[in-house]
């Protein structure tokens, strides 16, 4: 079972079938790493090594990017070009296109394969594609500024976090409405569920805290705040962040504040902080949970940190702003 | 008097929250030179300005579903009084409880409103720069989204520094405004220790007697400095000075470099998607104006958030207090100075087409809250209310 680590972006049963197909071979796991270049309109490949093999032209402003069930593809987010691509992983060549997207920022893919759950930034609205068909299935209107999309594993509930509205939105897909707004501090950006996915962690980025929510209530029960050493709390703006499939630790990207905090989950307490790049937003851990990819997007580069010693090993430059971080090792 | 209401949305109460109606009344002057076109030699304008009103509609719009989350309905009354039954309008907005009323009034209007504002009103002024509302005539119930005058010339003094472009020609135009403008300037070059190597007068005239007023080379030459700081409300001489001058030298305050509340370039801090829905909104860029009107709203919505009721007294203690934490789109949470009524922003440098700096600049600090090292901080506020 250590294939199915790093559960933030996708769902257990998908991993499972990934799991299951790359068993079988049907996956190709070349172990690059994919970084979407939202400034520079690229896709930057990285090695294993941790060099650049290829920069790929792609859409305008290229953001949230996430593998379709059984990784044989991926989906890159457009947020200029009102589109979603999808690109054959084996490839990296262009396999499609959901058009008629409003800007789509980060999205998340149903434990079914099939929806895909995206926020639409300038439209206030979360929106639901058919990732084979391409055919537009639902709408649910949000806070302005949605941002982060977490479905669950049962693939009853959507969170989706409104930035401007400072609220998460709880969709209720088999209802087919918004179940619940609950009130989080300033600038909700993104989300991590425990694996066992009784707590929803939500950055708050202009709090600089993460707020925890009670998944069973939906009620906020507790938030971790952050301050490395030498910063002042404006400086502390937390985006991206994940939960370990052991559910001990949490990364947390603390954007200007230039450092990566390490949690420990259970106890809610810092154990670390790690120096990366300037504006780090975008996380991705390796399957194996021993290096985290961090994205830099203001010193255009991608920092690695080894997971055990809690220290960065290289930053590689990127593309213009990077975004978010694909590993295909799963 | 013209008056119209909007019902923005109408929302169940939801669990915890009371079902609370919040009414909201812009208050502004039928007559208001500011806002008449105001057409130069050749029929040209250089300063057609709008009311901030698509501003304060952006920030309903913004907050609707924070609305739906606490329970609270919002209402927008728009007021235009004429000048002779402005005292008159304010009393019948008063007799309707609102929340709070909007001012965007020139002076001497929002003198007489000041003077007949009750112990429990509410007033947030969203257009007046002027030092002495947050000085001398400052009043326990009025707060301020715009930027002071002393914070805008605070934040280009604090870039002149980083710059070290420390030797100042100060060039002053002959209005009331201009007056105080180079007052301000004063005080900021005196703040972050520049100097200022000379300081004349410019005016908008061709008599050749007096063309050591008028003449670009003759106004900018005879002295040494770094930058030239140009205070000019009118405008119509400015936009002539720069790649004019007598030495090869930067021009900054009412041309070039200009220190503003916010700007339709601005790329950070999620402020592209709040220039693009503006745009959608109102088909033209979002101005300091109305971004001083928007987050008037949005300071409203989020006390009412953060305290779960639109009664008054709460709501004006939430604004007054610290703890509030208004998203500005500016990089940092905003609230507003408990000395002065004043909201703490960060200022943007720019020009035309780019934002070049936003103040506080990195180094200058401050023993409680870097933002405060821009405009009159608590010690030097002569705020007695």
């Amino acid at each position: 079972m250590m294939m199915i680590s790093g559960l933030r972006k996708t769902s257990f049963p998908a991993l499972l079938l990934a799991f299951i197909l790359s068993a079988s071979g049907a996956a190709s796991q070349s172990g690059l790493a994919i970084v979407p270049n939202e400034r520079s309109d690229t896709l930057t490949i990285l090695s294993p090594e941790f060099e650049v093999i290829r920069t790929i032209e792609t859409c305008a402003r290229p953001r949230g990017i996430h593998f379709n069930a059984d990784h044989s593809s991926f989906f890159v987010g457009c947020a200029d070009d009102d589109m979603i691509a999808i690109y054959d992983t084996a490839t990296l060549e262009l396999a499609g296109r959901i058009r008629g997207v409003p800007a789509p920022e980060t999205f998340d893919l149903h434990p079914d394969g099939r929806r895909l759950i995206v926020s639409n930034e300038e439209d206030a609205a979360a929106s639901v594609y058919d990732v084979e068909t391409g055919e537009f299935l639902a709408e649910y209107l949000t806070g302005e500024e949605p941002e982060g999309v977490q479905v669950t594993s049962d693939g009853k509930l959507v969170f989706v976090a409104s930035e401007a509205a400072n609220l998460v939105h709880v969709i209720d897909l088999d209802a087919g409405e918004v179940i619940s707004d609950i009130l989080v501090d300033t600038r909700p950006r993104r989300f991590a569920l425990t694996p066992d996915e009784t707590e929803l962690w939500v950055s708050a980025e202009l709090a600089g805290i993460v707020n925890i929510i009670d998944v069973a209530t939906l009620k906020l029960i507790g938030d971790v705040a952050f301050l490395p050493t030498g910063f002042r709390s404006e400086e502390v703006t937390p985006v991206d962040l994940i939960i370990t499939a052991d559910g001990q630790r949490a990364y947390v990207a603390l954007g200007r504040a230039n450092h990566v905090a390490v949690v420990n989950v259970p106890e809610r307490k810092i154990i670390n902080y790690v120096l990366v790049g300037k504006r780090a937003w975008g996380l991705e851990l390796t399957a194996d949970e021993k290096l985290l990819y961090v994205a830099n997007g203001l010193s255009d580069d991608v920092t690695v940190i080894d997971t055990e010693t809690l220290t960065p090993l290289t930053s590689i430059p990127v593309g213009g702003v990077p975004y978010d971080i694909l590993i295909d090792d799963r | 008097m013209i008056g119209r209401v909007f019902a923005f949305f109408l929302l169940l109460a939801s669990g915890a929250f009371a079902q609370d109606t919040a009414r909201i009344v812009y208050l502004g002057l039928e007559e208001d030179g500011r806002y008449e076109s105001q057409p130069l030699y050749t029929g040209l304008s250089l300063r057609d300005r709008d009311r901030p009103l698509d501003g304060i509609r952006l920030g309903f719009r913004d907050t609707r579903m924070l609305g739906r989350a606490v329970g609270v309905t919002f209402e927008l009354q728009e007021q235009l009084a004429s000048a002779e039954n402005l005292a008159e309008t304010l009393r019948a907005a008063q007799g309707a409880n609102p929340l709070v009323i909007l001012l965007d009034l020139p002076p001497d209007a929002m003198e007489l409103v000041l003077a007949s504002a009750r112990d429990d009103d509410l007033f947030i002024n969203i257009r007046d720069g002027s030092d002495k509302w947050r000085g001398v005539d400052c009043k326990p119930m009025l707060m301020h989204t715009p930027p002071s005058d002393t914070m805008l010339t605070d934040a280009l003094a604090q870039h002149l520094r980083a710059q070290r472009w420390t030797k100042i020609l100060l060039l002053v135009g002959p209005s009331e405004a201009d007056k105080q403008r180079a007052a301000a300037v004063r005080r900021s070059v005196a703040k972050f220790g520049l100097r200022i190597a000379d300081e004349r007068s410019f005016e908008l005239t061709n008599d050749p007697r007096r063309r050591d007023r008028s003449n670009i080379a003759l106004l900018t030459g005879g002295a040494r400095y770094d930058v030239i700081w140009l205070v000019d409300d009118y405008g119509d001489f400015g936009r002539y000075m720069p790649y004019a001058t007598y030495a090869a030298r930067p021009v900054v305050g009412a041309e070039g470099l200009v220190p503003v509340a916010w700007h339709w370039t601005f790329e950070r801090f999620g402020a592209p998607q709040l220039n693009q829905r503006f745009r959608r909104l109102a088909g033209r860029d979002m101005s300091s104006e109305d971004w001083a009107g928007w987050v008037a709203i949005r300071s409203i919505v989020d006390a009412i958030a953060q305290t779960g009721t639109a009664k008054r007294e709460t709501v004006r203690e939430m604004l007054a207090s610290s703890e509030l934490s208004v998203d500005l789109y500016k990089g940092v949470r905003g609230n507003f100075r408990d000395w002065s009524g004043q909201l703490r922003q960060p200022i943007l440098l720019a020009r035309h087409n780019a934002v070049i700096a936003v103040a506080p600049i990195d180094g200058f600090e401050h023993r409680y809250d870097t933002l405060d090292t821009l405009g009159q901080d608590r010690q030097e506020s002569n705020c007695q209310p």
